[in-house]
């Protein structure tokens, strides 16, 4: 039976970072239209408690790979050790979610494995051995249906594209499996975590990002995103500019989400930040200028000062309640 | 210090990129070119990195002869010199870190500097594939603490450290929730994200002195590099349109809207 491998990822903190959830909703699809089995991977020093949480969601095994090496995430001390697991389980697909980590660790994975990789899985198409993957291209303006002839298959898959999986979906078996350890050239020296008492950008429900009309000042946006429980974000001029951190930006090559509702606040809409929120389910704009491209893909525009309609919006928002 | 950088060729990242009707690939007509963004990224850290500790920045492009375009606009820009490896037709990742680990292993650099991702595949992968052929230590997505309007930025400082004994590079990263930073021993494969580094404009002398700069030609032939694609693109599509909004007038209306028509507040 051919088998799926979804590579589980810890944020610094020691928990599952969430995205792992909506990639394995994505193993499942592709475990479906396979006709394949769904396994796991965890790495890490010692991440017993995580490998518990991911028992319920339909793997038949969730295998952990504990070692000190393994302490602090480095492509170089995580790649032969997924490797060396999807070899031994004779893996057909090697996938994870497409975050910081999930880009920079599958590709060594695949060249490791000589395997051929599709960044940024939007779609699994078709069925058995005629699985194609739809991607995007060109920021977005172009959808991509792409097939892979390696023998094993990596995939990188685009969080919002598909729902969190449910847990309590049976009990999968948690084997134990030494990683694989090699001497590295590259040491850990330090994170620097962007702390944040805000939803983190990609899992929240709604967005408020600020772009060059903030002229810096977001204390506008902050204060709205506070009263509905929302995470900020920025364009890719405002994160540039030292404004904001980096962490902040939506965009072709930044975060991408799909909130519920997203507001831009000053954003201009370069195709590349459009290509970071397009999906969002209901998009308002705040724009001073009615030619801004923004417009185009908003379900509600305002052509006004930003500092004038917030401090308005969060007024008549509170009436509501 | 020996530092290859890339400079693929890719569409104008400001033109409107349109769909074929028959989804065979993008209208090519009225399209500029430009060397991607992530490249010239990475070009620009060389020369800094080079301006600092000496040394050579070899730039390298593959594809047909108009990619000679973006080698000599990375030679105006103050490379050295240049490899062209001559190829027409489809390429996938594997093929081009096939190919790029060739010219690494006869050009022996101590530091390649790759964009993170080209903006036309937006894979990004090249890089990390690299180094693994290599047995080399990775650090993708470099960035800086700096903004793009600080003094070092306005000083062309490299945000790449070399350690004092030249050995190792540190570089920091930006990653999910924060920065890291990493060590690698050199030689290593960095990639570049954007907050790395402003890039500079080919100066006028830039340009002319960049016409009898040397481009050395290889094929993946010569190279002995398999470049049949393992990722075949079966079609394309323009993403489906979102329905058309409208304009309101004031506040009020935007919250009720938001509030009984969408249902999101």
């Amino acid at each position: 039976m051919p088998i799926v491998l979804i590579v589980a990822e810890q944020q610094p903190d020691g928990n599952l970072r969430k995205a792992t959830l909506n990639a394995i909703t994505a193993g499942q699809q592709l475990a479906e239209k396979a006709g394949a089995e769904l396994h796991i991977a965890l790495l890490g020093k010692d991440p017993s408690k995580v490998a518990d949480e991911l028992k319920g969601y339909g793997a038949k095994a969730v295998h952990v790979g504990a070692a000190p090496e393994l302490e602090h995430y480095l492509a170089e001390t995580y790649a032969p050790a997924i490797a060396a697991l999807a070899q031994e389980l004779k893996a057909d697909y090697v996938a994870m979610a497409s975050t910081a980590q999930g880009k920079d660790l599958l590709p060594r994975v695949a060249g490791r494995l000589r395997a051929a990789m599709a960044t940024d899985v939007m779609a699994i198409n078709g069925s058995g051995a005629d699985i194609t993957f739809t991607r995007p291209m060109w920021a977005g303006n172009v959808f991509a249906e792409v097939k892979l002839s390696t023998p094993v298959k990596v995939l990188s898959l685009r969080a919002t594209e598909f729902s969190p999986a449910a847990g309590g979906q049976g009990a999968a078996e948690v084997k134990a499996f030494s990683p694989k350890v090699e001497a590295t050239k590259t040491k850990f020296v330090d994170f620097k975590e962007v702390k944040s008492a805000r939803p983190e950008l990609t899992e929240a429900r709604v967005v408020i990002s600020g772009g060059r009309g903030t002229k810096g000042d977001f204390k506008e946006i902050e204060a709205l995103a506070d009263d509905l429980g929302a995470a900020v974000g920025a364009s890719r001029a405002v994160c540039d500019a030292g404004w904001v951190p980096n962490d902040l930006q939506v965009g072709q090559t930044g975060k991408v989400v799909a909130p519920a509702l997203y507001i831009a606040a000053g954003i201009s809409g370069a195709i590349q930040h459009l290509a970071g929120m397009k999906s969002s389910k209901t998009i308002v704009a705040i724009n001073k200028d009615p030619e801004a491209p923004i417009f185009q893909v908003a379900d509600y525009g305002m052509v006004a000062d930003l500092f004038k309609v917030l401090p308005e919006l969060r007024a008549e928002l509170a009436k509501l309640k | 210090m020996k530092i290859l950088v890339t400079a693929k060729r890719v569409e104008d990242p400001e033109s409107k990129i349109k769909v074929k009707p028959d989804g065979s690939g993008i209208v090519q007509e009225g399209l500029k070119y430009k060397i991607n963004p992530f490249d010239e990224i990475g070009v620009e850290e060389g020369l800094r990195l080079v301006a600092k500790h000496q040394g050579e920045v070899v730039v390298v492009s593959i594809g047909g002869k108009e990619v000679q375009e973006q080698l000599r606009h990375a030679l105006a820009m103050g490379a050295q010199r240049a490899v062209w490896v001559n190829h027409t037709g489809p390429l996938d990742q594997l093929g081009i870190a096939g190919l790029l680990q060739k010219v690494v292993e006869k050009e022996k650099p101590d530091l390649v500097i790759l964009g993170k991702q080209s903006i036309d595949d937006d894979q990004n992968q090249v890089g990390q594939y690299l180094a693994e052929f290599l047995g080399w230590g990775q650090a993708t997505f470099a960035s800086k603490v700096e903004s793009m309007e600080s003094e070092q930025e306005k000083n062309k400082v490299p945000a790449i450290v070399v350690s004092g004994d030249g050995k190792s590079v540190q570089v920091i990263r930006e990653v999910d929730n924060g920065l890291a930073t990493v060590e690698c021993q050199l030689p290593a494969v960095v990639t570049t994200d954007l907050r790395l580094n402003q890039p500079r404009y080919a100066s006028l002398p830039g340009i002319m002195k960049a016409k009898s700069k040397p481009i050395e030609e290889l094929t993946p032939a010569t190279l002995g590099v398999d470049v049949t694609p393992a990722i075949q693109v079966l079609k394309m599509s323009s993403p489906p349109p979102r329905k058309a909004g409208i304009k309101v007038a004031d506040v009020p209306t935007l919250v009720e809207k938001l509030h009984n028509e969408a249902k999101v507040v």
